[in-house]
């Protein structure tokens, strides 16, 4: 499959990045990234919109020639040997490079053969990866007509037949319902348990808690922080109050009572008339005040509780904006999530 | 977590495998994605159209419909004046294919992945070129069966008849370079679809192709004299008619060189900036 001869040895981390910086005329994707992944674990790159992602993933894919820094993939270094880079990547990228006139099958096998497979390991590990991807019943269909959940995890099938020991997937559920992001999830999971790097980039925090080893956030090009989903959490530091105004005109006036509680202002989800507070350690004391303070001005609210913080809590105390809003100045973000997405 | 400023780490070298190697995979890349990209031709109706049935229909429209009211001094008749014409029309249109699917295949990310590969640089492009020449030499072929049915003959000899199908082949890749470079540059499919070849027309129809440049205004016939497109057809014309060769070869082999050596590296390097 490696048209090189003896692999040399490297017994560094499977990816290093150091001080990556990459701009598109005026505009600064990575503003000096550091990142690295021991072998076999998963790093999760969470970041919002436009937060440098995808750049990252395509400098460490050789797509892109950082403009200085450098980046080492199982210690092949990106820009002074590409090729011998692209020998044991596998990538995913954000939108799925499937071909829809070919059945999964065919798309399949080309990769086989562009690899170098003979006929027989070809057809054998397209069938392994059909199966495997349950894509059994559809594989002789042309992917057209395949589900975006189908297409993610065909696409996914591709960036692997050739084995890689790294594995980039850029965005891999986005887009997709509940049901396939969950079955994504499940595949994903089961890959990395054989043993492969993953190095895998999500605007869900839950999706970076759930997948990831390691997570590393970035907004506006620079690594914000980096540690474990736990370490991440224990950063917010205490407990959220959090509650649904009934009435939602009202939910200003609810964020006006309870202001003071918190050192940071509350976050805001206007929509769902959605307010957290995070509340420097204890929970249960602030809980009694909120609803003291809301029944003084005879606002009601309903699913009123404590709970420990979540990603989107780290995130908001980060970035002073939500995870979906990207650039959106952090006023504007409270008034809560956007499902829209794509680059 | 490894602190990734405090332990420089040097990178490994990784030899590359020999030229020959290098270049016999390139050969099998190139083959791979040749078939690839002939069998997703296949498989897609608006491609076939494109490059089968508009053009036949095109031979048939204006053999019958608009045939009888455009006079020509050819032996033969309008049949055998139009098919150099069409021939050469629809070589050029047949790269509408080769903008769109590149276009395409750039936005999808499909061209992504393959450069991710380790895979020859050229091979994406060199593949699609031979794809999108095999399937010239079929467009071309059909065109001129429909051409026989409907009276067309090589008046020529046989030599000069495959000249001008050779010609006419030369020039549609040609062009699949300028529509290549333009559907690199474009990276949408949908706006080369709409607008990514509006160029074809004024270059094919203000041209020899269906009509004596005579019969144009004289503000148009400078334009429509001195063009590229009207060179090749006339060129195909003598190869298919009789004719003087000599002034046209020249002329047409400048101008397709010329479009050649400046569209090639335009669209090498909308290939390697597109990402
Ligand atoms: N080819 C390009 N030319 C110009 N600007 C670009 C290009 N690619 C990315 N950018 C800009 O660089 C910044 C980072 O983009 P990037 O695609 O890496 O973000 P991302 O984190 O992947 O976002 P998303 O979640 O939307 O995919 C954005 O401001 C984007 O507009
Ligand atoms: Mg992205």
């Amino acid at each position: 499959m490696t048209t090189s001869g003896a692999q040399p040895t490297w017994d560094g981390p499977a990816v290093y990045v150091e001080g990556v910086h990459k701009s598109f005329g005026e505009v600064q994707a990575l503003r000096g990234i550091d990142l690295v992944v021991e072998r076999g674990h998963v790093l999760g790159l969470l970041g919002p919109n436009g937060a440098g992602k995808t750049t990252a993933v395509k400098v460490l894919t050789t797509l892109l020639a950082p403009d200085r820094g450098r980046a080492l993939v199982e210690g092949r270094d990106v820009v002074r040997s590409p090729e011998a880079v692209r020998e044991i990547i596998g990538l995913a990228g954000q939108s799925t490079a499937i071909q829809e006139e070919l059945t999964g099958r065919e798309n399949l096998e080309i990769m086989g053969r562009l690899y170098h497979l003979d006929a027989e390991t070809r057809r054998r590990r397209a069938g392994e990866l059909l199966e495997r991807f349950d894509l059994g019943e559809a594989a002789d269909r042309p992917t057209r007509g395949y589900s975006g959940g189908m297409q993610r995890r065909l696409d996914l099938a591709l960036s692997l037949v050739s084995r890689p020991a790294v594995l980039f997937l850029d965005e891999p559920t986005t887009g997709l319902d509940p049901r396939s992001r969950l079955g994504m999830w499940e595949v994903i999971r089961e890959l990395v348990s054989s043993g492969t790097t993953l190095l895998l980039t999500t605007q869900y925090l839950e999706e970076a808690d759930e997948l990831a080893d390691e997570i590393v956030v970035i907004d506006h090009g620079k690594v914000i922080a980096a540690g474990t989903a736990q370490d991440l959490k224990n950063r917010v530091g205490g407990d959220v109050v959090e509650f649904h105004v009934v009435e939602r005109d009202r939910t200003a006036e609810a964020v006006e009572a309870v202001r003071a509680l918190s050192g940071s202002a509350p976050s805001v989800d206007a929509d769902a008339g959605r307010v957290s507070i995070r509340v420097g350690g204890s929970g249960s004391s602030a809980l009694v005040e909120t609803v003291r303070r809301l029944d003084a001005r005879s606002i009601h609210t309903e699913g009123l509780g404590v709970r420990r913080p979540s990603l989107e809590d780290v995130f908001l105390a980060l970035t002073g904006h939500g995870a979906a809003e990207g650039d959106a100045p952090a006023s504007q973000a409270r008034r809560g999530r956007r499902s829209g997405r794509r680059s | 977590m490894r602190d990734a400023l405090t332990e420089p780490l040097v990178a490994v070298e990784v030899g590359r495998p020999p030229a020959y190697q290098q270049v016999r995979s390139a050969v099998a890349d190139i083959a791979t994605l040749t078939r690839r990209e002939l069998l997703i031709w296949l498989r897609n109706p608006a491609f076939i159209f494109f490059t089968i049935i508009q053009p036949v229909m095109f031979v048939l429209l204006f053999r019958y419909v608009f045939g009888g009211a455009i006079p020509v001094k050819v032996r033969g008749g309008y049949v055998n004046f139009l098919m150099p014409g069409i021939i050469a029309q629809s070589a050029a249109f047949a790269s509408f294919g080769t903008a769109i699917a590149l276009a395409r295949q750039l936005q999808r990310g499909v061209i992504d992945r393959f450069r991710a590969m380790p895979m020859a640089r050229s091979a994406v492009l060199l593949g699609r070129l031979s794809a999108d020449t095999m399937r010239l030499v079929v467009t071309v072929l059909v065109i001129l069966a429909v051409g026989y049915a409907v009276g067309f003959r090589f008046q020529n000899g046989f030599v000069a008849g495959v000249l001008m199908v050779l010609l006419a082949i030369v020039f549609g890749v040609v062009i699949c370079t300028i529509s290549g470079f333009v559907g690199l540059a474009i990276k949408d499919e949908e706006s080369v679809g709409s607008f990514g070849l509006v160029w074809l027309f004024p270059l094919t129809f203000v041209s020899a192709a269906f009509v004596p440049i005579q019969s144009m205004p004289g503000w148009l016939q400078a334009f429509a004299k001195n063009q590229p497109v009207t060179t090749v057809i006339d060129e195909m014309r003598a190869l298919a008619l009789g004719g003087p060769l000599g002034l046209h070869a020249w002329q047409s082999a400048l101008w397709l060189a010329g479009i050649a050596a400046v569209f090639v590296p335009l669209a090498v390097r909308a290939y390697r900036r597109a990402t």
